[in-house]
């Protein structure tokens, strides 16, 4: 029972990561109808951004001597690199996607795994194969609660995920961009006639995404703390399947599909050998989508390939 | 009174059109006597055209790397590949601008059959010559044979049939390890499975059937991802297809008796360039009948509208499955062929690098189209190699190509293009058709 219970806690953990980078996936199909391949490379690059802003951060603290709090340093981080990240996703928005609006919608997709791959080689290029060690802003603690073991840091990355994607839901929901954006996931053809502009709407769906991976790449970063340039391709794609689980387009299919994910990855390591984790959680997401072809929230529509 | 720079211009315009009317009016056949005979000069004074420009040795890969490595050497290269390619290409073009027509105007009267293998022949006994001077350029000519496979069996899937496909290197593994497996069972020696069932010398012979074995191994795995994915219309094969790349990938790295992780090392060495290329312009001459026959065009109204097709009586679905089928039995074909050339197969090599790989030939080279998949295959293997000296920064250069190359033209170089054989190796000159 206790092993259940720990394994509960692990699979949130693992989970949020895969939620937060399927939230980016999935904004951005229910808007432009097309997959942003490059996501799982924002993810690695908003790491990266991460490590560079704690870095300076604390850089900054050893220089002037004002004590800054790990907490505070953190937040700080996660802030300033969702700022900077989001300039990111804006960038290949506007470089890959923008031109290709019209066009085959495959076209686009492999735009985006041609930026993701400039991605991870421009960082090879310019930061060399030695692996960084992310920083650790904040002391580890261990609690125990029963049986179960719960670090602090644990807490912080499905704390912080789960806070995100309330704000994520409030903006969506309530704010007048948050209606924009679901109107142009309505239809992006005809919501444009009555005003609402597609390039306002599609950089800041790019925008949030992007913005959400780089937090799940710092919250990585605590976790997980080596950080290396490929890191984003295998949870990158996972994640997509997450995002198509949860139903195209569906925010908080997504999110769920992807703490489904974390769960299913997580239980089966934990009763098989972990060695046919992939060959399990992958047939049981293919049986679940034999049974649900449109995953858990999406509708059934066809889509027209436009060739 | 005369305008210097306007002669000159017209002078300019002279040359290129007299180029673009001489590179018009010689046949294919001639292209390839011209080539056969740049093979020959290099096979026979290569070595010594290269010494008196300087050159280490015969330039490889038309001087990609030499040029990369040691840039002084560029007027060097840039000379060998004008006295050896340019030169005797051009001559024997020229010269035999006449005796080729004429030639081809006879072989255009008889089969198809005969003038395919005629020219085939002809560029097969080149590129062996080719091929000769080097190991390098042997195993740069098999991958890249093994590539157009791969793209052209892909293109049947995204482009013909307009899916987004992803897992052509599960069908490639599929086919790989079966073949793989066979051959080291009845016909090797070796540590894994013990002593060989079959007499050695009968191994060569029955490869083909090795290959089909493996085709038909990827086949039954599309078989597993087509039934339950075109129920529905939509990006569903998308993610299907990527849950059964996974699938396929960790389920070798679990299987003991075929290596693990480890893989499977010293098959026997069956893939050699006459069989590469026997398979390679089978797959060619299949695919396009393929898809220029009635299940061809039937695959086309899916693509476009599927409800349409419907109602003009095309079994949708049979359509979808057999054509994801056929794909996938060629890729398994190219991957048993792939794992007998490099004679070393583990599961890193078909994830999703390979995919990325693939796909960027697929786009690169043009949708719908047989002769756009055999250009992207080529250029964009060709380009992986000669910029190898570049280390990583080759995946920049390539991913930058590839993303302009969408941007200006989104379905690719030559997209929706037919591929007409008959067309190719017709005379070129007026007089001489028909």
């Amino acid at each position: 029972m206790d092993l259940f219970l720990q394994n509960i806690v692990n699979g949130l953990q693992w989970g949020s990561f895969y939620a937060l980078i399927a939230l980016g996936y999935s904004m951005v199909y229910s808007i432009l109808m097309l997959f942003n391949f490059a996501h799982g490379d924002v993810f690695m690059v908003g790491s990266y951004i991460g490590f560079g802003v704690a870095t300076a951060l604390l850089g900054f603290v050893a220089l002037t001597g004002i004590p800054l709090p790990g907490w505070l340093i953190l937040i700080l981080t996660i802030l300033f690199s969702m700022f900077f990240t989001s300039f990111v996703g804006m960038f290949i928005e506007r470089v890959g996607y923008r031109p290709l609006r019209d066009a085959p919608r495959a076209s686009a997709a492999i735009t985006g795994l041609m930026i993701g791959i400039i991605l991870e080689t421009g960082n090879l290029a310019i930061l060399g194969a030695r692996r960084l060690r992310f920083p650790q802003l904040v002391e580890s603690a261990t609690y125990q609660f029963g049986g179960v073991y719960v670090t602090n840091k644990k807490i912080l990355i499905v704390g912080v995920s789960l806070g995100l994607m309330f704000l994520l839901h409030r903006f969506i929901q309530k704010t007048k961009w948050g209606m924009a954006m679901r109107a142009m996931s309505f239809d992006f053809q005809v919501v444009p006639l009555m005003g609402v502009s597609i390039n306002k709407i599609a950089p800041l769906t790019f925008a949030i995404g992007s913005a959400l991976a780089s937090a799940a790449g710092i919250l990585y970063g605590l976790a997980y703390p080596v950080l290396d340039p490929y890191m984003g391709i295998l949870l990158g794609w996972k994640a997509f399947v997450a995002a198509i689980l949860g139903g195209r387009g569906s925010i908080l299919g997504a999110a769920l599909a992807g703490f489904l994910l974390g769960f299913i990855e997580i239980f089966v390591a934990w009763i098989f050998p972990s060695t046919l984790r992939d060959v399990i959680a992958y047939s049981i997401i293919l049986l679940i989508l034999t049974f649900r072809p449109h995953g858990f929230f999406g509708q059934a529509h066809s889509t027209q390939l436009r060739l | 009174m005369d305008i210097p720079g306007h002669t000159l211009q017209r002078d300019k315009k002279g040359v290129k059109a007299r180029l673009k009317n001489f590179a018009a009016s010689v046949p294919l056949i001639g292209w390839f006597l011209g080539f056969m005979g740049a093979v020959l000069v290099e096979y026979f004074l290569g070595d010594l055209i290269s010494y008196y420009l300087g050159l280490p040795k015969i330039p490889v890969l038309f001087g990609f790397l030499t040029v990369l490595k040691r840039p002084l050497l560029i007027p060097g290269t840039v000379g060998y590949l004008l006295v050896v390619y340019g030169l005797p290409i051009l001559i024997i073009s020229k010269f035999l601008q006449k005796p080729a027509n004429k030639l081809a105007g006879f072989l255009a009267k008889g089969p198809v059959t005969i003038a395919a293998l005629v020219h085939l022949g002809l560029f097969y006994a080149a590129l062996h010559l080719w091929a000769d001077l080097s190991d390098y350029r042997l195993l740069v000519l098999k991958l890249t044979m093994i590539a157009i496979m791969l793209t052209l069996s892909i293109n049947v899937i995204n482009g013909y049939m307009g899916e987004f496909s992803c897992s052509h290197p599960g069908f490639m593994a599929l086919g790989a390890y079966t073949a793989s497996t066979i051959t080291l069972l009845l016909f090797a020696n070796d540590k894994q499975f013990g002593d060989a069932l079959l007499p050695e010398a009968l191994g060569p012979y029955l490869f083909p059937l090795v290959l089909i074995a493996g085709g038909i191994a990827a086949a039954l795995g599309a078989l597993v991802i087509a039934v339950p994915s075109f129920r529905t219309r939509g990006d569903y094969l998308a993610i299907i297809s990527l849950a059964f790349l996974f699938i396929v990938k960790s389920l070798i790295e679990n299987l003991e008796f075929v290596g693990g992780p480890r893989g499977m090392s010293s098959q026997p060495h069956y893939s050699t360039l006459p069989m590469v290329f026997i398979v390679m312009v089978l797959c060619i001459w299949i695919i396009n009948n393929f898809v220029r026959s009635t299940m061809g065009k039937a695959l086309n109204a899916v693509r476009d509208n599927e409800l349409a097709a419907e109602s003009m009586t095309v079994n949708t679905r049979k359509t979808k499955i057999i054509t994801f089928m056929f794909g996938a039995f060629w890729a398994g074909v190219a991957g048993g062929l792939f794992a007998h050339v490099l004679r070393y197969v583990n599961p890193g090599s078909f994830g999703i690098q390979r995919l990325a790989e693939i796909l960027a030939m697929v786009y690169f080279g043009g949708l719908n189209s047989v002769t756009g998949s055999i250009v992207g295959a080529v250029s964009i293997n060709i380009l992986s190699e000669a910029l190898r000296p570049l280390e990583i920064y080759k995946w920049i250069i390539i991913p930058l190509l590839l993303i302009l190359v969408m941007l200006f033209r989104p379905t690719g170089l030559i997209a929706f293009t037919e591929f007409k054989p008959k067309e190719l190796m017709k005379p070129r000159q007026k007089s001489l058709e028909g």
